[in-house]
């Protein structure tokens, strides 16, 4: 699974850094970035994104 | 500039928010060695934050606030309930400062500085070093330059995202339950109904199990956000609400929008255990945040001054262990966890209030006991008005 983050949308708040539950997403150059190994597709990050810069892609 | 850092400390500092940077100050009094790191280029910035902080918090901290840390002076706030009706609340106890954070962040700094401090901007904390299941370093990237520097016990003040915690065995992710989702403007060339009163508005269509807040910053320009549900989002964003909202006030359409802002803010949830071998959390990483209006700056300063004495006192008994730090969890209970699970519990009242049930209590509520209830005060007196505003409900049900 992987989140793919829109950066035209995003406001790097970290938020999405901040709810998800097993450290998929960390700051790299001032955006969030997901890591496919880690991300489980719960879609936390996507729902609670206040500036819906989040899109969940890839099958479980 | 890694010659400004020595290769072991007391104290590290990850992040250099009011959290971080006031545990830092606090320490370096106390006469520790302490080092306090931030990700980012300056201190102060990006803020994620309405800017709001109490005359009491200043007053109760003893804050020396320079007037450059200040964009505006607040006299009290007005409320609208759902259905319009307004709840104005001016007097003792409502005013306050809507703060130029990026100022105020960087005068903590300063004073961390002048205690005696190690800050640093531009450092990235990209790991905690651990050894035994206890946390006693972090490997850094120090302006550009990677780095190892020991310490004796780490802070996590690296606010809501709480990385650095999670790495050192503090505490898991933020149950998404207890965090709202924040989006803000910083407008400009905006018509304001009083510069110095903060607005505040209700309403499920508006902002669900939330608000939007207009937090004067100047005669015409302020922060307009709002705070929503955690979960509420995905297609409906709190952006998506705000903008509905703002499309609906000619006062701020004619306006500009010089910044913005948003994340996650905690509302509740408060921790048992902030700290663990070798680490203890501050502020928002440990969600150390007023539940219901969101508030985290006084509420960290608060925490910092707990958590230094503690700190102190391990460090010179030499047991830095989680049950060396355990004092600070009793004592933040003690000063600050009691009273804040109070208004957590008013807060959960509120989030399951319909609009109308929140019209009928804007009816029987003066500002008085809505800033009551905003700190978790004077319950007794609560608990009759909330008798009058359930017998509003029942005679609005029965058609009374």
């Amino acid at each position: 699974m992987q989140v793919n983050v829109e950066r035209g949308k995003c406001i790097s708040c970290f938020g999405c850094v901040s709810v998800c539950p097993v450290m998929a997403l960390e700051e790299k150059e001032r955006f969030p970035e997901c890591d496919q190994k880690k991300c489980t597709g719960c879609s936390v990050c996507v729902k609670f994104c206040p500036a819906g810069a989040l899109k969940l892609e890839g099958k479980r | 500039m890694k010659d400004l850092v020595k290769s072991e400390y007391d104290v590290i500092v990850v992040g250099c928010g009011p959290a971080g940077t006031s545990t830092a100050k606090e320490c370096a009094k106390r006469g520790l060695s302490v080092l306090a790191l931030d990700r980012n280029l300056e201190i102060g910035t990006p803020v994620r934050c309405g800017e709001g902080l109490s005359s009491n918090s200043v007053k109760t901290l003893k804050l020396d606030l320079p007037q450059s840390a200040i964009a505006q002076t607040i006299k009290g706030a007005v409320v609208y309930a759902p259905n319009g009706r307004r709840i104005k609340l001016s007097f003792k106890g409502t005013d306050g400062y809507v703060l130029e954070r990026k100022m105020f962040d960087k005068w903590l700094a300063m004073e961390a500085s002048r205690a005696g401090a190690t800050v640093i901007a531009k450092s990235n904390v990209y790991d905690v070093i651990m050894e035994n299941g206890k946390a006693c370093g972090v490997k850094a990237n120090i302006v550009g330059e990677d780095m190892t520097i020991k310490s004796k016990i780490v802070v996590a003040a690296d606010g809501v995202e709480s990385v650095i915690a999670r790495k050192a065995g503090l505490r898991s992710a933020k149950n998404p339950m207890f965090v709202d989702s924040g989006f803000q403007y910083e407008m400009a060339g905006i018509d304001l109904e009083n510069p110095h009163m903060i607005i505040l508005y209700f309403g499920a269509k508006i902002a669900p199990r939330g608000y939007i807040w207009i937090f004067p910053k100047g005669k015409d320009a302020a922060n307009v956000g709002i705070g929503i549900g955690g979960m509420l989002g995905g297609v409906n964003t709190a952006k998506k609400y705000l903008d509905a909202w703002i499309k609906t006030m000619p006062g701020l359409m004619k306006g500009s929008i010089i910044e913005v802002n948003g994340g996650c803010i905690p509302v509740g949830n408060f921790m048992k255990s902030m700290v663990s071998d070798g680490c203890l959390g501050v502020g928002d990483s440990v969600n150390q945040v007023n539940p219901i209006h969101g508030g985290g700056i006084a509420e960290s300063i608060k925490a910092s001054r707990i958590a230094a004495d503690v700190l102190a006192k391990a460090v010179k008994s030499g047991n830095v262990s989680a049950a060396g730090l355990e004092e600070y969890n009793k004592r933040w209970w003690e000063e600050r966890g009691d009273s804040l699970k109070n208004v957590e519990k008013v807060r959960e009242m509120f989030e399951k209030m319909s609009d109308e049930e929140m019209n009928d209590l804007a009816e029987v509520l003066s500002g008085e006991d809505l800033v009551d209830l905003a700190h978790g005060k004077n319950f007794a007196k609560l608990a009759k008005i909330y008798a009058k505003y359930k017998m509003k409900g029942i005679k609005r049900k029965i058609g009374l």
